[in-house]
C-alpha cells in the first residue's frame, strides 16, 4: 500500500448541483493534508465521501487499501472523524464520552482505562473528567472531540474545520497535537479557513466550486500557483487606492494585507509603471498563501463566468 | 458485543439524566390513571330523569316515588308522548329513561314479583366499569411512552449531529438498534409496575390471573411498541415529525383497539384494520389475565401476533437503517 488515500474522479451531485466535481487525490501515510477553499466549495462533502458515509455519484478509490464503495464498513475501524458540526454528547461527561467511543472502537478492556487517561491528558482536560460536556467551552470541547476521534488509534483522521470558533492559543495547541499525531504515522486530513494552519500542512488541496484547483506543498504553491509578479506597497490610506490600482491594465490583483497592499503584476517590467502611478517604491515579494488563495479563487470565478 | 454494551451504557446514562423521560415514566401512569380512572369510576347519582308514565295508576306513582327516593334519579320532567322523550334525549340533558307499563297495576293484584324492571343503559351497553378500563389505560400508557421515546431516539441524534459521528464508527445497525432498545424495555417494565401499583392500591383492581404471566407476556407488547417507535425514528427527518407520526399512530390505537368501543361492533373494514394495532392484542392479554384470570393457553394467538409485529418492525427498521447520511 503506497497511499493511505487514493481516489479518482470522485463526484457528488445533489439534484442538478455538482458539489464535488471529479476529485482525484493521492495522500501518503503520515501526511498532513489541508483542504482549503471558500464556503460551499465542497470540502465537507468530499470528506464525507472519503469517510464512507456519503455515497459518491461516480468515481472510485481506495482508503487504506480497501475499496471506498464496496468496503466502506471495513474502513471504519481504521479512521477517525471530527465533523464540522459539534457532535459530542452534551449530557455525558468528558470521561463518559471517551468511554463510549472506546467501546465503539472495541478497545480491549485492559487498555481502555489507560487510553482514556491518555486522551484526557492530550486534551488537557485533567481534573475535568467528570464535568458534563455542556459546561465546557469551545477549545476544550474541540480537543475532547479530537480525543473521541482518535481514541481507537486510527490510521487516518478526518478533521472538518476543527478549529473554527476557538481562541488563537487553543488553535495553536490543537495544531501541535495534530503534528504529533502525524509524526507517529497518522494521516491527517484537515479543512481550515486559517492561513497559519494551512502553512503547517505538508500539502494543501485548494478546492473551489467542487473542483481541486491545486495540490502542493505551501512553498511550491507560493512559488508557482500565482502567475505574475508580486510586489508589496506601503501607502497611506491604502484601502482607498485599491480601485485606482486595479484599473491599470497590467495589474491582475490588488488586495489588502494588514496595512500593506499586495499587487500582482503581469510581469517584472510593470514595476516601474506602478511606482510612477503611486509615487512610492514597490518591493518584490513571494506571494503569501492568502495571495495564492485569492488568485486561485478568482481564476476559478472567471472560468465559471465564461 | 463491546459496542452494544457501550450504546446500552450510554443510553442508560442519558435516560437517567433526562427529566422528560423520568416524567413520562413515572408521572404519566400516575396522572393518566387517576384522571381516567376516577372519571369513569365515579358512581353516577342524581341522573336527570324524564318519566314517561304510560299507566298513570297508583302503583306506578308509588314506583316512581321510590325511584326518586333512592337518590339516583332526579325526575326533572314528565313526558306525555314518545316524541317528547326522543327530543329530551337528543338535546342530551337527560340520560335515564323510565317506562312503566299499564299492565303493572294488574300484576300487583295477583302474584309477585310486582314489577318487571329492565334497565337498559343505551349509551354504555356493556356496563363498562373502572375494572374494565384501568387495565386498558395501562396498556395505552405503556405503548404511548414506548413509541414516543423511541421515535425520537434516532432522530434526536440526527438533529444533534451525533449520528454523523456514529456512522463513521464501526458500529453495525443491529448493534445500535439492540443497544437503543434494551434500556427502554427496562423502562417499560418500570412503568407498568408503577401503573399496576396504582391500579391495585387506588382502584382495587383485583388481579385474578398470574402476575408472572402478565409480566412475561407484556414483554412482547413492549417490544412491538418499541419496534413501532424505532420504525418511526428511521423514517422521520426531525423530532417534530417523529412526534407527529407517533400521534398519528396512537390515535387509531386508542379508537380502534377495543379500548373505547367493542371490536365486535365495528364495521368489517375497521375490524380488520384493528388487527394491525398491537394494542388490540394486548387489551385481550391484560384484560384476560387481570379480570378473567385466564392463562397463556388462551392467549397464544395474541402473543403470536405481538411477536410477529416486534420481529417484522425491528428487522425492517434495522435493514432500513443505512450507515449513510442522506
Ligand atoms: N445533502 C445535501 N443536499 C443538497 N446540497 C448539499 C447537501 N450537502 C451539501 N450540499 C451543497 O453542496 C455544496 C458544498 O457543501 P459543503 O458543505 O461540502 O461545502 P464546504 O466546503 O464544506 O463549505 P464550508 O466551508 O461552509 O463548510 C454547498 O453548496 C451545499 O449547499
Ligand atoms: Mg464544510
Amino acid at each position: 500500500m503506497d497511499y493511505a488515500i487514493s481516489v479518482h474522479d470522485l463526484t457528488k451531485v445533489f439534484g442538478s448541483f455538482t458539489a464535488v466535481d471529479r476529485l482525484s487525490l493521492n495522500i501518503k501515510p503520515g501526511e498532513i493534508c489541508g483542504f482549503l477553499g471558500p464556503n460551499g466549495a465542497g470540502k465537507t462533502t468530499a470528506i464525507r465521501m472519503l469517510c464512507g458515509i456519503l455515497t459518491p455519484t461516480s468515481g472510485f478509490g481506495q482508503i487504506l487499501g480497501y475499496d471506498l464503495i464496496k468496503e466502506s464498513e471495513k474502513i471504519k475501524p481504521h479512521i477517525g472523524y471530527m465533523s464540522q458540526k459539534f457532535s459530542l454528547y452534551d449530557d455525558l461527561t468528558v470521561e463518559e464520552n471517551l468511554s463510549f467511543y472506546a467501546g465503539l472502537y472495541s478497545l480491549p478492556n485492559s487498555e481502555r482505562k489507560n487510553r482514556i487517561k491518555e486522551m484526557i491528558t492530550m486534551a488537557q482536560l485533567t481534573s475535568r473528567e467528570d464535568e458534563v460536556v455542556a459546561n465546557l467551552s469551545g477549545g476544550w470541547k474541540q480537543r475532547l472531540a479530537l480525543g473521541c476521534a482518535i481514541i481507537g488509534r486510527p490510521s487516518i483522521v478526518f478533521l472538518d474545520e476543527p478549529t473554527s470558533g476557538v481562541s488563537p492559543t487553543s488553535r495553536r495547541d490543537f495544531f501541535t497535537i495534530i503534528q504529533k499525531l502525524a509524526n507517529q504515522g497518522t494521516t491527517v486530513i484537515v479543512t481550515t479557513h486559517f492561513m497559519d494552519e494551512a502553512e503547517r500542512c505538508n500539502r494543501i488541496a485548494f478546492i473551489s466550486a467542487g473542483q481541486l484547483l491545486a495540490m502542493d506543498t505551501p512553498d511550491n504553491l507560493k512559488q508557482s500557483a500565482v502567475e505574475g509578479f508580486m510586489v508589496e506597497l506601503d501607502l497611506p490610506q491604502a484601502i482607498d487606492q485599491i480601485d485606482r490600482i486595479e484599473q491599470q491594465l497590467y495589474v491582475r490583483e490588488c488586495s489588502l494585507h494588514g496595512p500593506l497592499l499586495h499587487v500582482l503584476l503581469d510581469n517584472e517590467s510593470n514595476v516601474k509603471e506602478l511606482e510612477e502611478l503611486v509615487g512610492k517604491s514597490a518591493r518584490p515579494i513571494t506571494p503569501t498563501l492568502e495571495d495564492v488563495f485569492i488568485a486561485l479563487a478568482k481564476k476559478k470565478r472567471k472560468q465559471v463566468v465564461r | 458485543m463491546s459496542r452494544i454494551l457501550s450504546v446500552l451504557k450510554k443510553e442508560f446514562i442519558q435516560m437517567r439524566r433526562d427529566r422528560l423521560t423520568f416524567a413520562l415514566v413515572f408521572m404519566m401512569p400516575l396522572i393518566q390513571l387517576l384522571l381516567f380512572g376516577y372519571a369513569i369510576q365515579t358512581e353516577v347519582k342524581h341522573i336527570p330523569t324524564i318519566v314517561f308514565d304510560q299507566s298513570l295508576t297508583n302503583e306506578s306513582r308509588e314506583l316512581l316515588a321510590s325511584f326518586s327516593a333512592s337518590g339516583y334519579f332526579d325526575v326533572i320532567k314528565t313526558a306525555k308522548n314518545y316524541a317528547e322523550v326522543n327530543q329530551a334525549i337528543a338535546v342530551a340533558n337527560s340520560i335515564g329513561l323510565l317506562k312503566s307499563q299499564e299492565i303493572l297495576a294488574q300484576k300487583v293484584q295477583f302474584q309477585g314479583p310486582p314489577y318487571d324492571i329492565r334497565v337498559r343503559p343505551w349509551y354504555n351497553p356493556d356496563g363498562i366499569t373502572a375494572y374494565f378500563m384501568v387495565p386498558a389505560i395501562l396498556g395505552i400508557i405503556v405503548t404511548m411512552t414506548m413509541v414516543i421515546i423511541t421515535a425520537v431516539a434516532i432522530v434526536r441524534e440526527r438533529e444533534r449531529g451525533t449520528l454523523e459521528q456514529l456512522l463513521v464508527t464501526p458500529i453495525k445497525p443491529y448493534e445500535l438498534m439492540i443497544g437503543k432498545i434494551l434500556p427502554y424495555i427496562a423502562l417499560g417494565y418500570i412503568q407498568i409496575t408503577v401503573a399496576l401499583v396504582v391500579a391495585v392500591t387506588v382502584f382495587d383492581v383485583p388481579i385474578k390471573g398470574s402476575l408472572l404471566e402478565l409480566y412475561l407476556l407484556t414483554l412482547f407488547f413492549i417490544t412491538a411498541s418499541l419496534g413501532l417507535g424505532i420504525f418511526i425514528s428511521n423514517i422521520a427527518k426531525t423530532q417534530m415529525q417523529a412526534f407527529q407520526m407517533s400521534f398519528f399512530v396512537m390515535l387509531p390505537s386508542i379508537l380502534l383497539s377495543g379500548f373505547m368501543f367493542p371490536r365486535d361492533a365495528m364495521p368489517q373494514f375497521i375490524y380488520y384494520l384493528s388487527a394491525f394495532i398491537p394494542l388490540t392484542y394486548y387489551l385481550d392479554i391484560i384484560r384476560g389475565i387481570i379480570l378473567k384470570g385466564i392463562g397463556f393457553q388462551y392467549l397464544v394467538g395474541q402473543v403470536t401476533a405481538l411477536l410477529v409485529f416486534s420481529i417484522v418492525l425491528l428487522i425492517v427498521s434495522t435493514l432500513k437503517f443505512k450507515k449513510k447520511i442522506v
